[in-house]
């Protein structure tokens, strides 16, 4: 595929299959997935491979490159691994993700993303681990690693027996990482109910039975995944969530939130730092693609988990399948959108929140590169959605009194985006208030918290305006 | 119409009036509505559009974009009504550009002057032959099937605005509608286009040029455009363009059909996302000037249309195609470009090809 636009930033090219009369005849395109400056080395070679010796890793230049999906790939398997890593630690280091004082929970869904989050977290520990053993001061603190798995078993069903299985086996592959030794949490969705299990298990059935849109009960469904590993990370003193969130994911989010009228809130959701929930979010993996995901998984035998993954339904299978098909005709277009989308600007609360400890700052800046730390010039947001927790925008908030301290219907659908009171709230006002008594409360207590803490920032923000010297928090 | 219009079940009453049958299921809502209804929303919507954005001052001269085909046949007609019912009080004209294309401009022109009588609009064309000195025939004798769309489209951009100036016209409106600027939208992200990106959702374009253009349609429907022109039995041209048989059924095209089937909404959702998405101002942009030949405004030194028809009479066609602009960098290098990587091609008729 072309695309036909002389500033297209996704370095594709027109295949040259029409057979139209061209004054200047190109040479045979080389093969999508091998770049230009090796075209030489590869039209010499015979598909039997007898003289694939020319051809070597583009790292080492010692060993063959590996074979990916049938075409030579461009590194062989222990630098396509180290790439990989590489990836993964430049976005931790560049953007602080994880100081050694941290306790880090690794969302862990047994899928190919989220199992190579935790080898690489693992593999990451293990060195910091290695340097705690051999420093003399041991001033550095290892962080600690955490796996947690969200059972959706009541959404989703699975036969009893294969889940056992399956989570023996998640079991087996945590333990196996140790040391240091790493909880494994298996948490029902419907614990984000503090009540009995029981009645918690009836209401998140009547709650996502309320939601007749298949897509928007599957965005619910995501939102109450976050609540509920947002409850065992606080619960169990975890100081970071790291989500396996790859490339793919994110581009195919990035349309989503577009065709779902998301285009103020998408930014929140893409970068590497998501600090508006309490225990801030991590996504290390933003860079790497999910077929380098999957290639790394088999490459080095990692035992991925399909059965408990549910396929998506509605819109958002229509845009994986979309995402898929460009991505087919053009293996960057995944990184393209991303791109595009890393250009709008992010929120305040995309960067990691300081930490007041001086001992911790020292001891982690004696490691970190936080040279990805630029704030951002943005204010806070007035308030969030009370069901996506994607921060709204000013003209779209209507002003809202609470009426001794009670919520109507209209009022609560008022502080939800448009694209849930679309997609998830009721349509019937009437339906509402009985939807509303089904949410978690978390998402009940949200937006006063939130228009709360930021009153109050901005009020005192107001009453010391004239000794502040700039407009953001750290002078620069 | 592909079978949008549902057939009624027997006393199946419209739900806006509750008194007529319902003659069709509105694309945009899916509601059961009588024809009435569906021609009062249609024209209603369009008339808020026009108000909210202030899109018309009282006394302006507005060229329509007329190419024959439904949409701007429709536009042509719901103005000239909405004119005469709100007391606009506009000047309407309708601009044309005859491409030279035999077999298809020629018939659509015909539809557009028979426009002309039908809506009471005077008509004015202008041709490629006339302003370039070559007809699309002539350039796709030269150069072949090949980018041919991209002449064409650089032509037409300052055809219009040329023509426009020659109506003394204050304002261009064109037919462009929802679907189409969700389509851009969509075509930008997957680009990584940010600084269209910004731009391709504002109702009105080069409000800073001579001749500012605007769109009334963009929150209209392709299907309601359908089905206002089938209802009312409006006079369009519908054949598809010979050099170009398929340049509307781009991958993004169809993945915006099939959005609409599951939830029509989405149209509406892409074009708010656009206007909404948190774009820096600092984010760069490239800076206005004017061709330093024709006048016209440019980026660059020359403009587009200098730069390739530069090249046509050079007997270099591909001048000007690809990356980098010969022109405007080093004249001395234009054989070795031409000859050079033709990878990115530029923009055709704003779709994603295969």
């Amino acid at each position: 595929m072309a695309c036909n636009s002389a500033t297209c930033q996704s370095g594709c090219y027109r295949d040259d299959n029409d057979k139209l009369d061209d004054q200047f005849p190109l040479p045979a395109p080389a093969p999508a997935t091998v770049p230009n400056h090796r075209q030489q080395t590869t039209n010499g070679v015979s598909p039997d491979g007898d003289s694939n010796d020319s051809i070597l890793c583009v790292k080492c230049k010692l060993n063959q490159p590996m074979a990916v999906d049938g075409n030579i790939g461009l590194f062989c398997g222990d630098c396509f691994r180290s790439n990989l890593y590489g990836k993964f630690r430049f976005s931790v280091t560049s953007n602080a993700l994880i100081s050694p004082s941290d306790n880090v929970l690794v969302a862990f869904s047994g899928g190919p993303s989220s199992r190579v989050a935790l080898q690489f977290v693992h593999e990451m520990q293990m060195k910091a681990q290695k340097n705690f053993d051999a420093s003399r001061d041991r001033s550095l603190p290892v962080f600690g690693v955490g796996v947690a798995f969200i059972d959706e078993s009541l959404i989703v069903p699975v036969p009893a027996d294969e889940f056992d299985k399956a989570i023996e086996e998640m079991r087996f592959v945590v333990s196996n990482l140790a040391p240091p030794i790493k909880q494994f949490y298996v948490v029902p969705t419907e614990s984000i109910y503090s009540s009995d299990s029981d009645d918690g298990r009836n209401r998140l059935k009547e709650l996502l039975t309320g939601v007749s849109d298949i897509t928007g009960r599957e965005d619910l469904l995501e939102h109450l995944r976050m609540l509920a590993l947002q409850k065992v990370a606080l619960e169990n003193g975890y100081t970071k969530i790291l989500l396996g969130t790859c490339t793919s994911r994110i581009a195919c989010h990035v349309l989503e939130a577009t065709v779902k009228g998301q285009g103020y809130s998408l930014a929140a959701d893409i970068q590497y730092v998501d600090a508006r929930w309490e225990i801030p979010v991590i996504l290390p993996l933003r860079d790497c693609l999910a077929q380098e995901l999957h290639t790394l998984c088999s490459l080095d035998s990692l035992k991925t988990l399909e059965v408990l993954n549910g396929h998506n339904s509605g819109i958002n299978a229509l845009i994986t399948s979309f995402v898929k098909l460009l991505q087919e005709e053009n293996p960057s277009r995944e990184s393209t959108i991303v791109r595009t989308a890393g250009k709008l600007t992010p929120f305040h609360f995309n960067r990691m929140p300081e930490v007041d400890d001086c001992n911790i700052r020292l001891a982690s800046q004696r490691r970190q590169k936080k040279y990805n730390l630029k704030p951002n010039e943005s204010l806070p947001p007035e308030s969030f959605c009370r069901i996506c927790n994607s921060p709204l925008k000013k003209a779209d908030v209507k002003s809202c009194k609470m009426e001794d301290g009670k919520m109507s219907a209209e009022v609560f659908r008022d502080t939800c985006c448009r694209s849930c009171q679309f997609q998830i709230l009721p349509k019937d006002i009437s339906a509402v208030e009985h939807f509303h008594s089904l949410l978690p409360l978390q998402m009940v207590a949200r937006a006063e918290y939130n228009n709360l803490g930021e009153d109050k920032d901005g009020l005192l923000r107001e009453q010391i305006q004239d000794c502040l010297l700039s407009d953001t928090e750290d002078g620069t | 119409m592909e079978g949008e219009t549902a057939k009624p079940a027997k006393g199946r009453v419209c739900t806006i009036c509750n008194q007529r049958r319902a003659a069709l299921k509105r694309p945009k809502t899916l509601e059961q509505i009588c024809r009435e209804c569906f021609y009062a929303v249609f024209e209603q919507e369009i008339h808020g559009v026009i108000v909210e954005n202030q899109l018309f001052k009282p006394g302006e001269r507005v060229a329509i974009g007329a190419s024959g085909g439904k949409d701007s046949t429709v536009l042509a007609y719901v103005l000239s009504e909405l004119n005469r019912r709100h007391n606009y009080g506009l000047d309407l004209f309708l601009l044309s550009v005859d491409e030279g294309i035999t077999g298809y401009r020629d018939d659509s022109l015909e539809t557009v002057k028979r426009n002309e009588i039908q809506y009471g609009l005077p008509l004015k064309v202008v041709s490629y032959k006339e302003l370039y000195g070559w007809t699309m025939d002539e350039i796709v004798k030269l150069i072949g099937l090949k980018n041919n769309c991209t002449f064409c489209g650089v032509f037409r951009r300052q055809a219009l605005d040329r023509g426009a100036a020659l109506l003394k016209v204050d304002k261009l409106v064109t037919g462009h509608n929802a679907d189409d600027i969700a389509e851009t939208v969509l075509l930008n992200i997957l680009r990584g286009d940010i600084a269209r990106l910004s731009r391709c959702t504002s109702i009105t374009t080069g409000e800073d040029g001579p001749i500012p253009r605007c769109k009334p349609f963009k929150y209209t429907y392709e299907k309601e455009i359908f089905t206002y022109a089938y209802f009312k039995r409006l006079d369009y041209f519908s054949t598809e363009c010979i050099y170009s048989p398929n340049a509307y059924r781009g991958f993004a095209r169809e993945f915006i059909k099939d959005l609409e089937r599951i939830r029509p909404r989405a149209i509406l959702d892409i074009i708010k996302s656009g206007e909404d998405f948190r774009i820096s101002t600092s984010t760069k942009m490239p800076e206005q000037g004017n061709c330093e030949r024709c006048g016209y405004i440019s980026s660059q030194k020359w403009c587009k249309a200098c730069v390739l028809l530069e090249g046509l009479n050079r007997g270099l066609p591909k001048l000007g195609i690809g990356r980098s602009r010969g022109v405007n960098n080093e004249p001395g290098k234009n054989t070795k470009q031409a000859k050079g990587v033709e990878s990115i091609q530029s923009k055709q008729c704003g779709n994603l090809d295969f």
